[in-house]
C-alpha cells in the first residue's frame, strides 16, 4: 500500500463531498450539546479547500496538506478550525517533499497530526472530543504497521477502532469544549468532532480501497 | 423561520455593510478578512484594544468600536469564532506602536483562534497581550469544564480598559485593569425561548411555553437546568444568589449592576428585573453606584436576560465614567 499525491487529492475530494452531504447531521449533533455550527463550518472550510485543489495537482504531499491546514485555519473558525488546521499543517510538515508515502510514513504523518490536535486543544482522551476518535485510529494503525500486518488490514482495523472511539463518546461526560458547559446533560449524545474525525478516517480507507465515490 | 434577511449566508456581511453605512463618522468596515476599526485608527502612541467573536451577539463587539472603547472588532460567522487572519489584519490596522490588547471571551474556539493570531502578530513584531473573560457563574468547577464562559463582564472590560487606553495607559496597565474587571465581575443568565441561527433555520433547542432555562450562555446552547417558569422576583433570586455567593459580594460593597437582555426581551421587562435586583442588593446592604440596562450582549432573538455585578473601586468607577463614543454606548462626548 503506497499513498500517492493523487490519492491525497482524491481523499480531500471525498471528505469535502461527504461533509457537504453530512452537513446537517453534523450540525444536528452539535445542536444537541454545542452551538449548532460544526457541519456548516467544516463545509465552508472544505469548500475553500476544494477551490484550491486544481492549483495543488502535481505538488508534493507536504505542500498539499499544509495548504489544506492553513485554508482550514483561515476559513472554519470555532475550535475545529484551529484543531483540524493544526493537524493538517503538522502532517504536512511530516511529509514535506514526498510524492508517495509508505505505510510507515503514513503513520509518522498521522502521529504528527495527532500531536498537533493534542497541543492545540490541550485535551486528553475520555473528555468527549475529536481526540477520542483520532487517537485510537492513529494508535491502531501504528500498532498494525509495527507488527508488520498487511497495511490494508491495519487500516481497516484502525478505521474500526476510530468508529468505536466515536461511538464511545455517547455515554461520556464532556469536560472540554462547549459541550462541557452542559455538565451531565452532555451525556447520551455523540460528539460532533469525533464524528467528523471518523468521516475523514473512513475516507482514507475508502480511497485506498477504490471506493472513492462521494 | 421568520427573519429580516435576504439569504442566511449573507447576514453577517450585509449587517457589516449596514454598520458602515450607518456610522461613517465612527467606523471603518473591511471585508475579507472581515473586521471593523474606529474611523481614526491607528491612534499613534495609544494601546489598541482588539476583540471579536461569533456574530449574533450584537451590539457586541462591533457596536463597541470607537473612542474610549475598542479599536477593532472581528466578527465571525454567527456563533462561530473569527479566524486568525481577521485578528491579524485588525491588529496591523490599529497598531499605534503601543501594543495590542486582545479581549477574548472564554470559549474553546475563540481562545484557540486568538492564540494563533497572537503568535502570528508577535512574529511580525507587534506586541500582544491578552485577557480572557470568564465571569459566568452558571458553569461549575473549572477543573471539569472548559472553564467559565465569558459573558456580560466582557462589555464592562471593553469599556473600562478602553477608557484606560484612551487616557494613555501602557499595555501592561491596560491588561491589569482588564483582568481586574474580569476578576471583580460575575454573571448569570436565563432564557425564556431558544433562538434560531439563520443558516440552521429552526430553534437550537425546544423550550415548552411553561419552561425556562437557567444558566445559559450566549450561543443558544441550553442551560444547566430547565425549570418551571416563575415570577420575575423568583427568577431574579435564581440569578442573583449564585453571583452574590461566588465572589463573594459583601455588605458595604459598591457595585455596577448590569441587567442585559438576550435580544428578544423588551426593555420594560428588563426594568422589572432591574427593580427586583435592586431590592435583593438593598437587602444585602450592597450599594448600586452605577448601572447599565439594555441589550448589549445578546443571543440573536432569544428572550431572557442576564445579571452582571461588578465590584467597583475608585479606579474602575472613574474609568467607567470616562467619555465613550461608539454606536452602542456613548456618553460624556
Amino acid at each position: 500500500m503506497q499513498i500517492e499525491s493523487d490519492c491525497v487529492l482524491k481523499f480531500l475530494e471525498v471528505v469535502a463531498a461527504r461533509i457537504k452531504e453530512q452537513r446537517d447531521y453534523l450540525t444536528e449533533l452539535d445542536a444537541a450539546i454545542g452551538d449548532a455550527d460544526h457541519g456548516v463550518n467544516l463545509d465552508r472550510g472544505f469548500s475553500a479547500v476544494m477551490s484550491k485543489l486544481p492549483a495543488l495537482t502535481g505538488r508534493d504531499i507536504g505542500s498539499i496538506l499544509r495548504t489544506v491546514g492553513t485554508t482550514l485555519v483561515s476559513t472554519v473558525g470555532g475550535a475545529s478550525g484551529p484543531l483540524y488546521g493544526t493537524a493538517f499543517i503538522r502532517a504536512g510538515a511530516a511529509t514535506a517533499d514526498r510524492f508517495q508515502l509508505s505505510p510507515c510514513e503514513l503513520v509518522v504523518a498521522l502521529e504528527a497530526a495527532l500531536e498537533g490536535v493534542v497541543m492545540r486543544g490541550k485535551a486528553t482522551r475520555g473528555e468527549k472530543t475529536m481526540l477520542d476518535a483520532i487517537a485510537p485510529f492513529v494508535e491502531t494503525m501504528k500498532a498494525g504497521v509495527e507488527a508488520n500486518e498487511d497495511p490494508l488490514i491495519a487500516l481497516r482495523k484502525a478505521v474500526a477502532a476510530c468508529e468505536e472511539g466515536m461511538r464511545a463518546t455517547i455515554p461520556m461526560l464532556a469536560t472540554k469544549g462547549r459541550a462541557s458547559y452542559l455538565g451531565e446533560r452532555s451525556i447520551g449524545h455523540q460528539d460532533p468532532g469525533a464524528t467528523s474525525a471518523y468521516l475523514m478516517a473512513r475516507a482514507v480507507l475508502d480511497v485506498v480501497e477504490g471506493r472513492d465515490a462521494g | 423561520m421568520k427573519k429580516l434577511i435576504n439569504a442566511p449566508e449573507n447576514v453577517v456581511r450585509e449587517a457589516l455593510a449596514g454598520m458602515a453605512a450607518a456610522h461613517p463618522d465612527l467606523l471603518r468596515v473591511y471585508v475579507d478578512p472581515d473586521y471593523i476599526t474606529r474611523a481614526d485608527a491607528p491612534v499613534q502612541g495609544k494601546v489598541a484594544l482588539v476583540s471579536g467573536g461569533g456574530s449574533g451577539h450584537e451590539p457586541l463587539h462591533g457596536g463597541f468600536v470607537g473612542k474610549g472603547m475598542l479599536d477593532a472588532a472581528c466578527p465571525g460567522a454567527i456563533f462561530t469564532s473569527p479566524v486568525p487572519d481577521q485578528m491579524l489584519a485588525a491588529a496591523r490596522a490599529v497598531h499605534g506602536d503601543a501594543g495590542i490588547l486582545f479581549i477574548v471571551k472564554n470559549y474553546t474556539g475563540d481562545v484557540m483562534n486568538f492564540e494563533l493570531a497572537a503568535e502570528l502578530a508577535t512574529a511580525e513584531g507587534i506586541p500582544v497581550a491578552s485577557v480572557v473573560t470568564n465571569d459566568d457563574v452558571a458553569v461549575r468547577d473549572s477543573l471539569y469544564t472548559a472553564g467559565r464562559r465569558g459573558v456580560g463582564v466582557t462589555v464592562l472590560v471593553e469599556k473600562i480598559a478602553g477608557a484606560a487606553a484612551e487616557a494613555g495607559a501602557d499595555l501592561a496597565t491596560c491588561q491589569r485593569i482588564a483582568e481586574k474587571v474580569n476578576t471583580q465581575g460575575r454573571s448569570m443568565g436565563m432564557a425564556l425561548t431558544s433562538c434560531t441561527v439563520p443558516h440552521v433555520g429552526r430553534p437550537t433547542f425546544d423550550l415548552p411555553d411553561d419552561q425556562m432555562e437557567i444558566g445559559i450562555g450566549i450561543h443558544g446552547e441550553p442551560g444547566r437546568t430547565r425549570q418551571q417558569l416563575a415570577s420575575a422576583a423568583a427568577i431574579a433570586e435564581l440569578l442573583a444568589r449564585p453571583i452574590l455567593e461566588d465572589l463573594p459580594f459583601r455588605r458595604g460593597d459598591q457595585v455596577l449592576a448590569f441587567v442585559n437582555g438576550m435580544g428578544g426581551t423588551p426593555l420594560i421587562e428588563l426594568y422589572v428585573m432591574y427593580h427586583e435586583l435592586s431590592k435583593i442588593l438593598a437587602g444585602e446592604g450592597i450599594t448600586i453606584s452605577r448601572s447599565l440596562v439594555g441589550n448589549y450582549i445578546t443571543s440573536l432573538e432569544m428572550a431572557g436576560c442576564s445579571f452582571t455585578l461588578l465590584r467597583l473601586d475608585d479606579e474602575l468607577t472613574r474609568l467607567w465614567d470616562a467619555p465613550v463614543l461608539t454606536p452602542a454606548l456613548r456618553w460624556g462626548m
